[in-house]
């Protein structure tokens, strides 16, 4: 019993429907979304990623960080398939991954991704960064089929 | 190395009030629940609920998700005179059985004589767990998760147990034995709030709300309290029943696993795990025991994917092969040789969260002590030794060990 149930085109959320908050620690990467650079938190001494960002780095305990601009691809590390709209309750087809993001290995993000059915999203695909629109005038990356 | 601790304290009491289908225990209040528990549990014991002197919390003392647990109100509304140890353990129901690790190390040192560990939960519509992480305000941290749609506990569950799809090729099929085989363990238990048995076509049909976890993958959402009572051995043999002998108990974790679900950076194989390898080795290490001593396991299944996965983490088989003995019918009760199946250990003979009910993991504790005090329903024969369960959650998780004395 592992049958493909066809669900038709993944859908990002709405971006008028999300929020977000940030903090000194977080809000380089936020910056950086508006600008449609995707970045991640390096640690300026090591070079040790780390996400979402944190005050120190894990590995030297250092608290200088880089936001290295990166090639803003990456491949599905894991996923589930959602079908109602949580904001609402309607019938929405929208898939939550997790994304291994390229040029900062063992950073990850999630997000939604688009460009293909929903059954099709598979483990190992590749994507690229898609920029979604949310609340309070933030740019939330998210992820289409490469 | 044993246990420094190792069978020094037991726990003596347990109570519980009826079970209610979500939302339904209104107007009882989430202290009126806590109490009737807690003097069940006292009267189980047979002590007053006066010589409580210890409150050992879990769920960073939460009493179900928006409401907290306060020593003092809880004093004034039952009366005990004083009291010389109020703790609990961070985060979530990850330490639900690491709370009775923390009660013996306030009797250990003589700091109570009596401590209670109690949760009530209460899910009136705005304190709903299904949509309680959704409806959270967002904060630096969540903002990397939240907006991607993981909502709810049972949508972050689903990634984790497709990556463990990805990884060993596990399937569906034996979510569904999870679900079935412990609903099979229900039909006899009045305060049960599912007990028809289940068809795999009836789990087949179930709808799908985070694919690849269906709607009875997914805990119930009840209403109710449980509490039980922890003390020392010495006091313990001066109680009603047997002690349940607390043999080993642990909680923590790894880095690796981390914020877990709350953050999905988990590296392989930790991804796909149910977060317990670092506890269950060390209640393993505690005791000398390992996974085929145990008489029955009462482990934490929100999701049936987590019970399948901690199977793996506490040895019961091989990493990446919890399928097959899922599959193979060994976490099932069979009620005619009051034992196993097919040489495995029972899972959840109380039918646990999937299908009895679901007070943030305390219905296994309770299960826990009537099988090796000899008295559950479904009793495994002899049991001599039971594995309690803390919740695949963000760390802490625990373990404990439980003895017949």
């Amino acid at each position: 019993m592992s049958t493909k149930t066809a669900y038709g085109p993944a859908r990002l959320l709405p971006g008028e429907q999300i929020r977000i908050s940030t903090n000194p620690d977080t809000e380089p990467f936020w910056d950086a979304a508006k600008e449609h650079r995707l970045t991640a938190c390096q640690c300026a001494k090591c070079g040790h990623f780390r996400m979402p960002p944190t005050p120190y780095c894990p590995e030297c305990s250092s608290n200088e960080k880089n936001w290295p601009t990166l090639p803003g691809t990456g491949t599905v590390f894991s996923f589930a398939i959602c079908n109602k709209n949580p904001a609402n309750g309607e019938d929405y087809i929208y898939v939550p991954v997790v994304i291994d993001i390229d040029g900062a290995p063992g950073a990850r993000l999630n997000a939604n991704i688009t460009g293909c059915d929903a059954e099709d999203v598979h483990i190992g695909m590749k994507v690229t960064v898609e920029w979604t629109e949310i609340q309070g005038g933030w740019v939330l990356p998210n992820f289409r089929k490469a | 190395m044993a246990w420094a601790n190792q069978d020094k304290t037991a726990i003596v009491g347990v109570g519980a009030t009826d079970y209610y289908v979500r939302g339904k225990s209104w107007p009882r209040t989430i202290n009126d629940m806590a109490g009737e528990a807690i003097l069940k549990a006292c009267a189980d014991a047979g002590i007053s609920v006066k010589d409580i002197d210890g409150f050992a919390y879990y769920s960073t003392a939460g009493a179900g998700y928006l409401d907290k647990f306060d020593t003092a109100l809880l004093m004034e509304t039952l009366g005990m005179p004083h009291v010389s140890f109020s703790a609990t353990l961070t985060s979530g129901g990850g330490g639900c059985v690491g709370a009775i690790g923390l009660a013996t190390a306030g009797l250990v040192n003589e700091d109570c004589k009596y401590a209670v560990t109690v949760m009530s939960l209460q899910q009136l519509p705005q304190h709903r767990l299904g949509v309680v992480f959704g409806a959270a305000a967002p904060n630096p941290e969540n903002s990397f998760l939240q907006p991607s749609g993981l909502v709810g506990p049972g949508h972050l569950m689903s990634v984790l147990a497709r990556r463990h799809m990805h990884l060993y090729g596990t399937t569906q099929d034996a979510f569904g034995e999870i679900v079935m085989a412990t609903r099979a363990n229900t039909h006899n238990r009045p305060k049960a709030i599912r007990k028809a048995p289940l068809t795999k076509e009836e789990y087949e049909a179930s709808v799908m709300l985070a694919d690849p976890l269906r709607r009875l993958d997914f805990c119930l959402e009840t209403d109710g309290a449980v509490a039980v009572i922890t003390t020392t051995m010495d006091r313990a043999k001066d109680c009603r029943h047997k002690p349940a002998v607390v043999h080993g108990c642990a909680h923590g974790g790894q880095r690796e696993w981390g914020r877990a679900f709350a953050w999905m950076g988990m590296p392989d194989p930790h991804f796909a795990s149910s977060g317990h390898k670092f506890p269950a080795d060390r209640v393993w290490a505690q005791t000398g025991l390992s996974a085929k001593d145990m008489d029955v396991a009462l482990l934490y299944d929100h999701f049936s994917s987590m019970v399948l996965m901690q199977l793996e983490d506490y040895g019961f088989c091989e990493k990446g092969e919890g399928n097959d003995y899922v599959l193979s019918g060994k976490v099932r009760y069979d009620a005619a040789t009051q034992g196993g199946v097919n040489g495995g250990v029972p899972v959840n003979t109380h039918g646990g969260n999937l299908n009895e009910a679901y007070i943030i993991g305390m219905t296994h504790v309770v299960e826990g002590v009537e099988q090796v005090r000899g008295t559950a329903i479904n009793q495994v024969k002899d049991a001599e030794f039971a594995l309690v369960s803390g919740g695949p959650a963000p760390l802490p998780t625990s373990s404990l060990i439980l003895r017949s004395a």
